[in-house]
């Protein structure tokens, strides 16, 4: 019996060690899982910021050193635009005028327009950050061998005059203040419509009526509509916004002359119906988390249901409201197919100015140059996705501050 | 009693308040407008979809049973749009379900209050990244990688594997927040039950909190297929343009949704056998997402049943 | 004053209240008096609350609640189609067992209530009267504009109780309205009532016995029936009720005798 114990005791025991082993074994394996999600964020990011910057091979076609003894950076406006007016055509410098009167320009601007207009660098190579910093040597040595012309000059593909300069077909001169003022516009006026429709949703849903047939017909289906993939909304916005309400869409009912509905009101509208989801359920979260007894002091005191829902809920759910909104923006912002699909995707260098303006937008562009087979486009990808996910980063940030500063609010 | 009535009487009466009645009509209207969007994309999908089934040519049959996708010769068959469309959600799949719960696991079982404050933040992030950066990430990362590990001779810069993959990095933290809350929806008891029969922690974990958190997994589960399925931009950069009908997850072949944004990317006329035909894809793209949906609903509303 | 005895302000007709299918309470009758404060006692769970909340109907908002019977108000019952609720509560005011002040300062938790009804005076005047009224001015007077979650439990309660007034009800219902605050400051809100009580009339529900029989002037016993809906067992004058109780169960309860 003693015996048999024993035997029973230590093999319970091997048994035991090997159970533990295995636990450890499978503990790494989920930690492992978990970094690995982590892991392929930090590749993302040092990949973009890789490509984002770096050595490049430029050939221009002035040497700025024939323009002026000093750097270009250096020069009065007024020698600026005499360098211009001596260098290009008289007609070229009348198109110039009549687009952006030089005299108006500020100094940054005219040296951007002497570049783009006179030296014209032509970028021939472009290198990552990485064999940029490891392997300079080998760069000028390609830049020596194989274009003796050229000069090689360190580069970050993100910069000031790229989120000023407008959109341009050339990499080395494009900017992306085209596809950030399309970004903007639309989330502005996404945001004008669908956050008071996604409010008066949530109030109705949470305050009116808890539970009759229609609300759960409403509720269901929103719950529904979160799950639908973004492009069947943009089918949605190409045969309804676009096609169909044509006319107003393309500001015609107005006598804007204006060919299609591919505008940016069309493209609110479809965003709005998007994120409309998003907001409705965040705000029915946050109204529901409104304690009841706020509603009860207030009705006890013979409030009207509306002056309970104006005065005390959603004061008290707007913060959990705000930081909703700001993640449905967020997404809103990053959404790119939708967008394909109402039209934003032909080449434009014009600042949208209104609701019916055709439009680009930020991530539409990243698609563009992405399948662009210039190498010197993907550096421009990069540099757009950066300026994307600061964005980005920024808002999330916002909502993240916001729900904090509350929720201590609260607790004091 | 006939004390003449008491003017106290008179104020009780009801008073219209029309303002009030206004702004909740205009609330149930807000409300409203989401049913109406459901029914504009049925409307919409459904109306074009039909001028697509009816044009010479086209029927039902040979859309779904077709091996050949060449609108501009009269080719309607869905299946190399649908096979690329799975091939690719499968590789997704094959990333985000293992790893997704795998994180779920670690964050809910194992994972220290402090540990679990820094790395689910940074799941977070990955799921707000917008999509088009990963088509970015697929095309000038993973496939490279790719190319450089099985060589460039068998997989071309255009792929399905890459664009899976990366897919599924697109979906794991969804899979392993919705997983998570599964399994910290089961009560501590049940753990305390197993600890106190002398379970490992692992064994805990797979043996008791995993399977009663079961449907609420395979709800997650459910919602990533769905979400890889309807994904667009990174198939439409990484996976190739043009359709093809192969199993090879190292060829280019075009999915539902890369077709659909690829021509309406090209201003497409209206009322063209294109135009017509990305609308019944999106009809098929619409029913398969929705029945995803709604299936992972009920199973989580089971879910939830159980320990709510 | 005493005449008013015969001048019911609320009377309640065979009233059952029920929370979808289940009667939480049934066949109560019972006449409230106008300047009297009425206790309502019984064991947890008897509908005390349930009844009281039917008097100025803030059962409305909970869904599947519904009531049988009549509950008049001046004769006129205040279930009839033509009444208004939100006029209702005007006229009869409720503090709630968890003190809830407003988000909000002392002083617009207090004008709040006065505006949304129509109030035109001056503001001012009517926060320092009605919080003088609550016995609370002394301690706040010098801070109108803190925010009125930074007060005492008590100070709550009481500032609860001002913001009420303010809206010039007839009646107040109180929900065990100290059960969240320590002795001290129940003993105020009690004096309290028993000042109000010269202008209004006060319907409290209250677990403590001693209060009951200290504070009120009237009491009725609710129990619990065998099918778990509330009756009201008896009631009468609270020095009736807890020197002379006709009923078998009231004498165990107040006794402490019961289970
Ligand atoms: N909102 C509700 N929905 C359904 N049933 C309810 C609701 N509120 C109360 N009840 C039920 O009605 C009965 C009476 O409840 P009520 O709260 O009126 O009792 P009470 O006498 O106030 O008890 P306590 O002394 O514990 O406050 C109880 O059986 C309770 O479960
Ligand atoms: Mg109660």
């Amino acid at each position: 019996m003693n015996k048999n114990n024993s035997i029973f005791e230590s093999r319970a025991q091997g048994n035991l060690k090997k159970r533990h082993r295995v636990s450890k074994i499978w503990r790494s394996s989920f930690f492992l899982s978990t970094t690995i999600g982590i892991f392929s964020l930090v590749i993302l990011l040092f990949s973009i910021i890789n490509q984002a910057f770096g050595y490049v091979i430029v050939e221009n076609n002035v040497d700025p050193a024939s323009l002026s003894s000093m750097p270009l950076q250096s020069l009065e406006r007024e020698e600026l635009i005499s360098i211009l007016q001596e260098n290009v055509s008289k007609n070229r410098f009348k198109t110039i005028q009549r687009d952006n009167p030089v005299e108006e320009l500020k100094r940054s601007e005219l040296v951007g327009l002497v570049t783009s207009e006179i030296i014209k660098p032509t970028t021939l190579k472009s290198y990552f950050l990485i064999p940029s910093l490891t392997n300079k040597a080998e760069i000028i040595r390609t830049q020596q061998d194989e274009f003796p012309n050229a000069v090689v000059q360190f580069r970050s593909w993100i910069s000031p005059s790229f989120l000023t300069d407008p959109l341009s077909t050339n990499p080395d001169t494009t900017g992306i203040r085209t596809a950030l003022l399309g970004s903007l516009w639309i989330i502005v006026v996404t945001v004008i419509i669908a956050f008071p429709i996604g409010i008066g949703a949530a109030i109705y849903l949470e305050e009116y009526s808890s539970n009759n047939w229609l609300s759960r017909i409403i509720k269901t289906n929103i719950d529904n509509l979160a799950g639908i993939p973004s492009i069947v909304y943009g089918l949605l916005g190409l045969a309804i916004f676009v096609r169909g309400l044509n006319l107003i869409t393309s500001g015609a009912f107005i006598g804007i002359d204006q060919s299609n509905g591919r505008t940016i009101l069309s493209a609110a509208l479809t965003m709005s119906l998007l994120i409309l989801p998003l907001i409705i359920i965040n705000a029915q979260e946050a109204i529901r988390a409104v304690p009841s007894s706020l509603r009860q002091a207030s009705y006890g005191l013979g409030a009207t249901r509306l002056q309970t829902i104006w005065y005390h809920v959603l004061p008290a759910a707007m913060p959990g409201i705000l930081t909703g909104t700001i993640l449905a923006v967020s997404r809103a912002i990053g959404e790119t197919a939708p967008l394909i699909l109402v039209g934003a995707s032909s080449f434009i260098n014009k600042d949208p100015s209104g609701l019916f303006s055709n439009f680009t937008v930020l991530p539409i562009q990243i698609y563009n140059w992405t399948t662009r087979p210039q190498a010197e486009f993907r550096n421009v990808a990069a540099a757009s996705i950066l300026v994307l996910l600061i964005v980005l980063l920024t808002l999330n940030t916002a909502a993240i501050l916001l729900r904090n500063h509350f929720s201590k609010n609260k607790a004091a | 009693m006939q004390i003449a009535q008491n003017p106290l009487v008179n104020k009780l009466r009801k008073k219209p308040r029309i303002g009030e009645n206004l702004i909740q009509a205009v609330l149930l209207i807000c409300g409203i407008i989401s049913v109406l969007t459901t029914i504009g994309i049925v409307f919409e999908l459904g109306k074009e979809s039909l001028l697509f089934f009816t044009m010479p040519g086209v029927t039902l049959k040979g859309f779904l049973t077709g091996t050949s996708w060449q609108p501009a010769i009269g080719e309607f068959g869905i299946l190399p749009l649908l096979t690329s469309t799975l091939i690719t959600t499968f590789f997704a799949m094959l990333i985000a379900l293992p790893l997704g719960l795998g994180a779920a696991i670690f964050l809910s079982e194992y994972a220290s209050p402090k540990a679990r404050k820094t790395l689910k933040p940074a799941l977070e992030v990955l799921a707000g990244i917008p999509t088009v950066v990963y088509g970015y990430f697929a095309l000038t990362v993973m496939t490279p990688f790719l190319r450089l590990l099985f060589g460039s001779d068998t997989v071309q810069i255009y792929n399905m594997l890459s664009a899976g993959l990366v897919m599924g990095i697109m979906i794991l933290p969804l899979v392993s927040s919705m997983s998570e809350d599964a399994l910290h929806a089961v009560p501590r008891s049940l753990r305390e039950a197993a600890f106190g029969l002398g379970a490992t922690r692992f064994e805990t974990a797979v043996k008791v909190v995993v399977p009663a958190a079961l449907s609420g997994i395979i709800a997650a589960f459910i919602i990533g297929i769905s979400r890889a399925v309807g994904e667009t931009m990174i198939v439409a950069i990484a996976a190739g343009s043009g359709s093809a009908f192969t199993f090879n997850p190292l060829n280019a072949a075009e999915t539902m949704t890369g077709y659909i944004a690829r021509i309406s990317g090209g201003d497409v006329a209206y009322d063209t056998p294109e135009y017509n035909s990305i609308f019944a894809i999106g009809m098929f793209l619409f029913l398969i997402t929705l029945a995803l949906n709604l299936v992972s609903r009920r199973i989580a509303a089971r879910f939830r049943e159980v320990y709510e | 004053m005493t005449e008013n005895k015969n001048q019911p302000i609320i009377t309640v007709k065979d009233l059952s209240i029920f929370y979808k299918t289940f009667r939480a309470v049934k066949n109560v009758d019972l006449e409230i008096f106008e300047n009297k404060i009425t206790a309502i006692i019984g064991p947890s769970g008897c509908g005390k609350s349930t009844v009281l909340r039917s008097f100025n109907r803030m059962n409305d908002f909970i869904p599947g609640a519904s009531i049988q019977g009549n509950i008049l108000f001046h004769d006129k019952n205040i279930y009839d189609e033509d009444v208004d609720p939100v006029q209702v509560r005007r006229m009869i005011g409720m503090v709630f067992q968890k003190p809830n002040p407003f988000p909000k300062s002392i002083y617009e938790n207090i004008a709040w209530g006065a505006k949304m009804n129509g109030f035109s005076g001056n503001m001012d005047d009517l926060v320092e009267k009605t919080l003088q009224d609550a016995a609370l001015w002394d301690e706040v007077k010098d801070e109108l504009n803190k925010n009125a979650l930074s007060l005492s439990g008590g100070q709550q309660q009481r500032l609860c109780i001002a913001r009420a007034l303010a809206v010039k009800p007839e009646i107040i219902l109180m929900d065990e309205p100290c059960s969240a605050l320590d002795p001290i400051a129940t003993l105020k809100i009690e004096d309290l009532m028993r000042e109000l009580s010269h202008n209004y009339s006060i319907i409290i529900v209250t677990h403590n016995m001693q209060q009951a029989a200290r504070a009120s002037d009237m009491t009725a016993f609710f129990t619990m029936d065998e099918d778990r809906a509330g009756v009201m067992v008896e009631y009468g004058l609270t020095t009736q009720i807890f020197t002379n109780p006709k009923n078998k169960q009231t004498e165990d309860y107040i006794t402490g005798r019961f289970g």
